[in-house]
């Protein structure tokens, strides 16, 4: 067997009788270029960890994963990330009660339902979506969507929860953030729907399924795997995202769930940190790097596991 | 016999026709209203933008005159108030971005397409590494601007090539992976016939593939651009904070802001007319991604039709 294909290859390799500088000076520029997306995450990993050590020396490690109060640009600074830890889960909470079942949803819509017409038009409309600034979003949960919240918030609801929000509103800045991710959510999960195989469906339409069975009972959990990508990576969108938090969820790092109070998530308070004036060396100039490295740590493992799940979604029917 | 075999079929035939229509009959409200439910998740989505842009035209119908891209922002007279600084700034910094990430990034897609063995530990590494960087948080891109492009590292201060440079690391996964996908749309017959006539692997690239490619790589480009455009997080960490009344001397002198940054600080303000200003911004903003991403759609299906 092996004798039979090694006589079809040809016994002479043929190769250009001088080595060419110029081609394999160009190969490895081109290497290099490539190689610069390796450079970046290399910056961004020392960027990040090298600062801590110094942050560890002056805050002690476990004061600094504690639920303490967050005040670090006070005289006595505290430095319990968890308040703003919560902040960020608080938003993403609400932002993926809206994100996941709008983009799952869109996705069963585009995939099975949509006719050849309306994905040409719908597909790029959502290209679209995803490239709305998000300091537009964010203006219109501030402006817009709290006060609205505001006004038509349900007060007959039990204890603390029946109070209308102030100025600021986790819940709004979530309801925004949301609707922002669901172009995320929905163009993974319809890529995942999209490979799963032809026959699949035939199989089920051919013993009597309805589309609705179809798309919930034999599609939907044969791309599960991709379908849970979308949203892991939804989730890691919202825990990065910056603007419509910073405007919208508010500066007062509160320990809480509820969606009508103010919170402080994580990169809000990178960002409001940044705006301000911080000299170089001191404790909220070194905060900012701490936090950073724990947000990037957060989104990595997310990006991971999602990039995990897609890969092993391909392997199966690709 | 033969009747009655064929008889029983056709009860059996026509007894299953009624199930099915039966089962269509009983099923067929909850169909609907799935089908229903479904639209209205990707209608929420088209709905909530429809309402952004009415609202802010609706807050900024005022100012959205030829002040606010002729006059400077000024905190003593908002209702005269504009953005010229933040145009300009914006124009630099993008500038800024295409020289950089361009050459970067279609090299790179050239790289990992036609150059790179995908079986490697190292290519799969630095294809990985692209899809994760593609997902980091864009204030995290601030964090390493600020550290390694303002302060240390290129040390350039807080000018606009910072910002710059910044958003290009920020974008650079988005283009190679459009430039990617332009490569692979090249047809192999293109290449092998150019080896056929004896054309080395970069004479190949360079005068084959690459033409072919181009108009894809232009639409990523360009949705790249649109996605910097609006970037505003990582600017904030870099330098485009300061409240600036002139426009930057250069790209690597003198204090920069941006639209996206401009908009942020008028809507962060108390007072009415600086969030009518903020809401002009936005529709400006709008109005030119909407050109920019019109533009590359354009480009993409007039291009698409020559189906190599």
């Amino acid at each position: 067997m092996s004798t039979t294909t090694r006589t079809d290859r040809p016994s002479v390799v043929l190769v250009a009788q001088s080595s060419r500088w110029g081609e394999k000076l160009i190969h490895f520029w081109l290497g290099f270029c490539a190689l610069s997306s390796v450079i970046i995450t290399v910056g961004i990993v020392l960027a990040l960890f090298t600062p801590l050590p110094e942050f560890f020396s002056r805050v002690d490690f476990r004061a600094f994963f504690s639920a303490d109060p967050w005040a670090p640009a006070l005289a006595t600074p505290s430095f319990g990330v968890w308040n703003i830890v919560v902040g960020t889960l608080n938003v993403t909470m609400y932002a993926l009660i809206v994100a996941i079942p709008a983009g799952l949803g869109a996705a069963i819509y585009l995939s099975e339902f949509a006719g050849r017409r309306a994905r040409k038009v719908l597909k790029p409309v959502l290209e679209v979506l995803e490239g709305v600034p998000t300091v537009a979003y964010g203006i219109f949960a501030f402006i817009f969507v709290t006060p609205l919240l505001r006004d038509n918030w349900p007060t007959w609801l039990p204890g603390d929860l029946g109070d209308a929000p102030g100025i600021f509103s986790s819940g709004a800045a979530g309801l925004v953030l949301g609707v922002m991710i669901i172009p995320t959510v929905a163009s993974i999960s319809e890529d995942a729907m999209s490979a799963v195989p032809r026959s699949l469906r035939e199989g089920a339409y051919g013993l009597g399924s309805t589309r609705m069975q179809v798309a919930t009972k034999v599609v939907v959990p044969a791309a599960l795997s991709g379908i849970v990508a979308g949203f892991v990576l939804g989730v890691s969108r919202a825990i990065g995202e910056t603007m419509v938090v910073l405007l919208a969820a508010g500066a007062s790092p509160n320990l809480t769930l509820m969606p009508n109070e103010s919170v402080l998530p994580m990169t809000a308070f990178i960002g409001r940190t940044a705006t301000g004036d911080i000299s170089v060396g001191t404790d909220v100039y070194f905060t900012i790097f701490a936090v950073g490295a724990l947000l990037f740590t957060m989104t990595f493992l997310m990006n991971m596991i999602s990039i995990a799940l897609v890969r092993r979604f391909r392997e199966q029917y690709e | 016999m033969m009747s009655t075999r064929a008889e029983k079929a056709s009860t059996v035939a026509r007894d299953t026709t009624r199930r099915i229509a039966m089962g269509k009959r009983k099923g067929i409200w909850k169909e609907q209203l799935f089908k229903y439910v479904l639209i209205l998740c990707i209608v929420i989505a088209f709905v909530t933008l429809l309402a952004l842009i009415i609202h802010s035209a609706w807050l900024g119908r005022g100012r959205l005159d030829l002040n606010l891209i002729t006059q400077m922002p000024s905190t003593l007279n908002p209702e005269t108030s504009g953005m010229q600084s933040a145009l300009w700034g914006t124009v630099i910094l993008m500038v800024g971005v295409l020289v950089t990430v361009v050459p970067l990034g279609i090299s790179a897609a050239v790289y990992l397409e036609e150059y790179a063995d995908t079986e490697r530990w190292w290519n799969r590494f630095i294809e990985l590494n692209i899809q994760n960087l593609a997902a980091v948080p864009s204030i995290v891109f601030g964090i390493l601007g600020l550290a390694y492009v303002v302060r240390e590292g290129f040390a350039f201060g807080p000018v606009a090539y910072a910002g710059s440079l910044t958003l290009a690391m920020l974008v650079l996964p988005t283009v190679i992976l459009a430039s990617r996908e332009a490569l692979k749309a090249v047809p192999d017959s293109i290449r092998q016939a150019s080896y056929g006539m004896g054309a080395t692997k970069w004479q190949t690239v360079w005068h084959q593939v690459l033409p072919v490619a181009v108009p894809g790589m232009i639409t990523g480009t360009i949705l790249a651009m649109s996605r910097a455009i609006g970037e505003t997080a990582p600017l904030l960490l870099v330098g485009a904070t300061t409240f600036v009344t002139f426009n930057p001397d250069s790209a690597f002198a003198g204090a920069y802001t941006a639209i996206p940054v401009q908009i942020y600080q008028w809507a962060s303000r108390p007072q009415p007319e600086f969030r009518e200003l903020a809401a002009a911004g936005v529709i400006l903003l709008i109005v030119v991604l909407l050109i920019m991403n019109s533009a590359a759609i354009w480009l993409r299906n007039r291009y698409s039709r020559f189906d190599l």
